[in-house]
């Protein structure tokens, strides 16, 4: 798996900050898309509020020159589209910080670059004008930025390109008379060849690396954009997205598309995902294969609809009644999206079973800088695999040792394909033969040996006995990587074990590492520490020490040093 | 060329009497007629008597939860066009719990063919009132009788314009197997609501009862005129219409 690697650097956090509706996140993208083009690692925190305009969201984009792994509390620029952003954040400014503002909210506690925008670019271009005087204060050039801006709009609005144009040189050269408010960002040499991708569109696209055919989903903040990115590519890819009624029939026409040949998968969160657990135990009882994204934003009930949590752990461990067998992947970084969603697929065709990506709000809109990944060597689910000899009439639930039998689709050949969502006998046809009930049950439970064959080992760094043991799955990672980092620059003797599969857990390949250090803390995003309780249930090792967050906003590095000082 | 004898014989877990063995017998005759041979069909299920038919079929089958036949229908069509796919459930399944997969499984108008055997009662739960069941209609978990208004599976498909829309009656097979071959033929979503008594629970719609209502539409009858269906679709008192209710070959 991607392997998180944390390089002590200098980095610089720029947040944009206004209302819904101002534009924003378009800014960001833009900005964030000229970073990465001149070879910038960045890592972008999107808090927004469930509302289409007003409120106050920002984007925050930390930029570095190597690998940037977490969000940053603290602020080196703020670009403030109204006053309450420069208001709500003076006081998060680093020493150096300083401000980018229209002229009329203008404060004097610390450097601000206060723009006459209406003079700039009158009241069409504003967000052009703000593109143009951030990038020049960063130090980027001129064309770079032009042209992010004519690949996001130059399709749809033809005719604004030249304005657009004028309005960014008319920014730049006002910046170049003014002093300097900030020292520019140093150049990466050799940039390398860098896509921009967010967790969620990471998802999508290593879903159709892996041959997916159907994705059927209901909009759900924030897993919504896995739907957008796959319609993106439905047609090249002649895959089928649809919109379903609910959640409900979202999963259950996964399934029908699953039986009936199509690599599926569906995407929820939440209530949402809650929804669609008795179709995913549907899809264990007739084993058929289906990859479930759930991305986690803070409950219970409607919860805070655009925040982040990792409070979901428990609901996907146990979701759909009855006992079968699961995987359950939790990508820390973009390129685990990407792959985690890939191997997920490989695992659902291969133990023909539901298998789950748990991400969170901050990973699903988190864009980061990511190596484009090398597609022509990716195994795609076998399609077009060479049907089993089978003798008719065809059991579809043959008993077999592996548990698993050979999976034949409907219309594809002679052979009938009879699926119930009953106990049901090697034939498929319910039965209430108790003795067929056992079998079947020992059948599905010994498809969890395949699984646990295949899990992905936690990823363990730093010292080998340490004197504090960070430990943390998913989108939480990077920052718990970041502060051991920052920690042991201190002096502390501080190691981190990260979890990418959060199900099955394999005792043996992680407990010495719990046992050599002289304390363990779990890191986690959510109010019970559910990940530590899982390791107590499969392990007896019980880590009494949490550092946890449920306030809707991703962990940083800051956070989790903070917390540790504190109970410290 | 195919023959019944394809489509198998299987035991049943239905009651003796029950309409379920009629319709089964139509649904094989129709196969037959549609020249569909059984590894071409599927047949998706919900959860009930009715649901339990496809088993007895020698088809692919795809027996999923209880009011979910119609998305996983949906999925497995979309998937495979070239599958001939059914959807066979009970009023409970199509209705009640799978209602919202009703409507827009209309509105999608993705090629299935839903047959739906109303027999007004929840059969396999031991006699509860169904989605419709009629006003007044006593049972031991109604004992006031029923107080909602029926739901009117015609009317409603009617109302949202479906394509092909019809009414069948399980003492009339040879009239419903015709109406399935019909509703095969027909390009995009259609609907069969199938009259049927149920021997142990509904005392009231018994065989005897439809057998003296139901009768087959006039052949002057135009199903394109969605006036006429709306009418034909409530019409219950004495007479019950039979046969294709409502047909619209708009634009799909």
């Amino acid at each position: 798996m991607n392997v998180h690697k944390y390089t002590p650097e200098k980095t610089f956090n720029l947040v944009i900050g206004g209302e819904a509706g101002q534009g924003l996140a378009t800014v960001g993208l833009i900005l964030a898309k000229s970073l990465v083009r001149r070879g910038y690692s960045i890592v972008v925190t999107q808090s927004y509020q469930s509302r289409i305009r007003g409120g106050h969201n920002t984007f925050a984009i930390r930029v570095g020159r190597n690998n940037v792994v977490a969000p940053q509390e603290s602020i080196d620029l703020l670009v403030a589209f109204n006053r309450e952003t420069v208001e709500l954040h003076k006081k998060d400014l680093s020493p150096q910080g300083a401000v980018v503002t229209d002229e009329a909210f203008t404060i004097v506690e610390k450097p601000c670059l206060a723009v006459p925008f209406k003079e700039l670019a009158g009241k069409r271009f504003v967000n052009t004008a703000a593109l143009g005087v951030v990038a020049s204060v960063l130090g980027l050039d001129g064309d770079l930025v032009s042209e992010a801006i004519e690949d996001a709009f130059g399709a749809k609005h033809p005719e604004a390109v030249e304005e657009n144009r004028q309005v960014l040189e008319k920014a730049f050269s006002w910046v170049c008379r003014k002093a300097a408010i900030i020292e520019t960002l140093p150049p990466v040499p050799d940039p390398p060849r860098r896509m921009m991708l967010n967790g969620n569109e990471a998802i999508a696209l290593g879903a159709l690396s892996a041959g997916l055919r159907f994705y059927s989903y209901y909009p759900m903040t924030p897993s919504t954009s896995i739907a957008l990115t796959l319609i993106q590519h439905a047609e090249a890819f002649g895959s089928i997205v649809e919109q379903a009624e609910d959640e409900i029939a979202a999963i259950n026409m996964a399934v029908g598309a699953s039986f009936a040949g199509a690599p599926a998968m569906v995407g929820a969160s939440g209530g949402g995902f809650a929804l669609m657990t008795e179709g995913i135990s549907l899809a264990a009882m007739i084993e058929t294969p289906v990859v479930v994204v759930v991305a986690q934003r803070p409950g219970p009930a409607t919860g805070l609809p655009t925040r982040t949590e990792q409070g979901d752990l428990e609901l996907v461990l146990h979701a759909g009644h009855g006992e079968f067998p699961r995987a359950i992947f939790a990508p820390g970084t973009v390129e685990d999206c990407f792959s985690l969603t890939q191997k997920a697929f490989e695992l659902a065709e291969a133990c023909q079973n539901p298998v789950f990506v748990l991400t969170d709000q901050f990973l699903a809109d988190s864009y980061r800088a990511v190596a484009p990944p090398e597609t022509e060597k990716l195994p795609g689910a076998d399609l077009d695999r060479q049907l089993p000899d089978c003798p008719l009439p065809y059991r579809r639930y043959a008993l077999t040792e592996s548990g698993i039998s050979p999976r034949f689709v409907p219309g594809a050949s002679e052979h009938l394909v009879v699926a119930d969502s009953d106990e049901h006998s090697e034939d498929g046809h319910l039965t209430e033969d108790l003795r067929v009930r056992r079998q079947m049950v020992e059948k599905r439970q010994r498809k969890q040996d395949a699984i646990r064959g295949q899990v992905i080992p936690p990823q363990f760094d730093g010292d080998a006995e340490p004197e504090l043991l960070l430990v943390s799955w998913g989108s939480s990672g990077g920052s718990v990587l970041e502060a051991a980092g920052r920690m042991r620059n201190n002096g502390r003797r501080l190691s981190t074990l990260h979890f990418s599969q959060v199900w099955p857990l394999v005792p043996e390949q992680f407990i010495g590492h719990l046992q050599a250090a002289k304390e363990v803390v779990a890191v986690e995003g959510n109010a019970t520490g559910q990940f530590a309780r899982l390791i107590r249930c499969e392990t007896g090792f019980h880590i009494t020490r949490r550092v946890l967050r449920y306030d809707g906003l991703p962990i940083t590095p800051e956070y989790i040093i903070r917390e540790l000082d504190r109970q410290e | 060329m195919v023959s019944l004898e394809d489509y198998g014989t299987y035991e049943t877990a239905w009651c003796p009497g029950c309409g379920n063995f009629a319709i089964l017998r139509a649904v094989k005759q129709a196969l037959v007629k549609a020249d569909l041979r059984p590894h071409q069909v599927l047949f998706v299920s919900g959860i009930g008597q009715a649901a339990k038919t496809p088993h007895y079929l020698n088809v692919n089958v795809l027996n999923g939860l209880h009011g979910r036949a119609l998305p996983a229908a949906t999925g497995a069509k979309l998937a495979n066009p070239e599958l001939a796919v059914f959807v066979e459930s009970g009023d409970g399944c199509t209705y009640g719990e799978g209602g919202n997969h009703f409507l827009a499984a209309i509105r999608r108008n993705v090629d299935l063919t839903v047959l739906v055997h109303d027999n007004q009662v929840y059969g396999l739960t031991k006699g509860q009132a169904s989605p419709t069941s009629d006003q007044g209609f006593v049972t031991k978990a109604q004992p006031h009788g029923v107080e909602a208004e029926p739901f009117n599976p015609i009317g409603v498909a009617t109302a949202m314009r479906a394509g092909f829309v019809a009414r069948g009656f399980s003492g009339m097979t040879d009239h419903l197997a015709d109406l399935i071959v019909k509703a095969v033929k027909h390009r995009g979503f259609s609907l069969i609501d199938i009259l049927q008594p149920c021997v142990s629970f509904n005392k009231v719609n018994t065989f005897a009862w439809y057998k003296e209502r139901c009768h087959v539409l006039p052949p002057e009858y135009d199903p394109t005129d969605s006036n006429a269906a709306m009418e034909a679709a409530f019409q219950r008192a004495d007479k019950i219409p039979i046969g294709v209710i409502h047909e619209n070959n708009g634009p799909k």
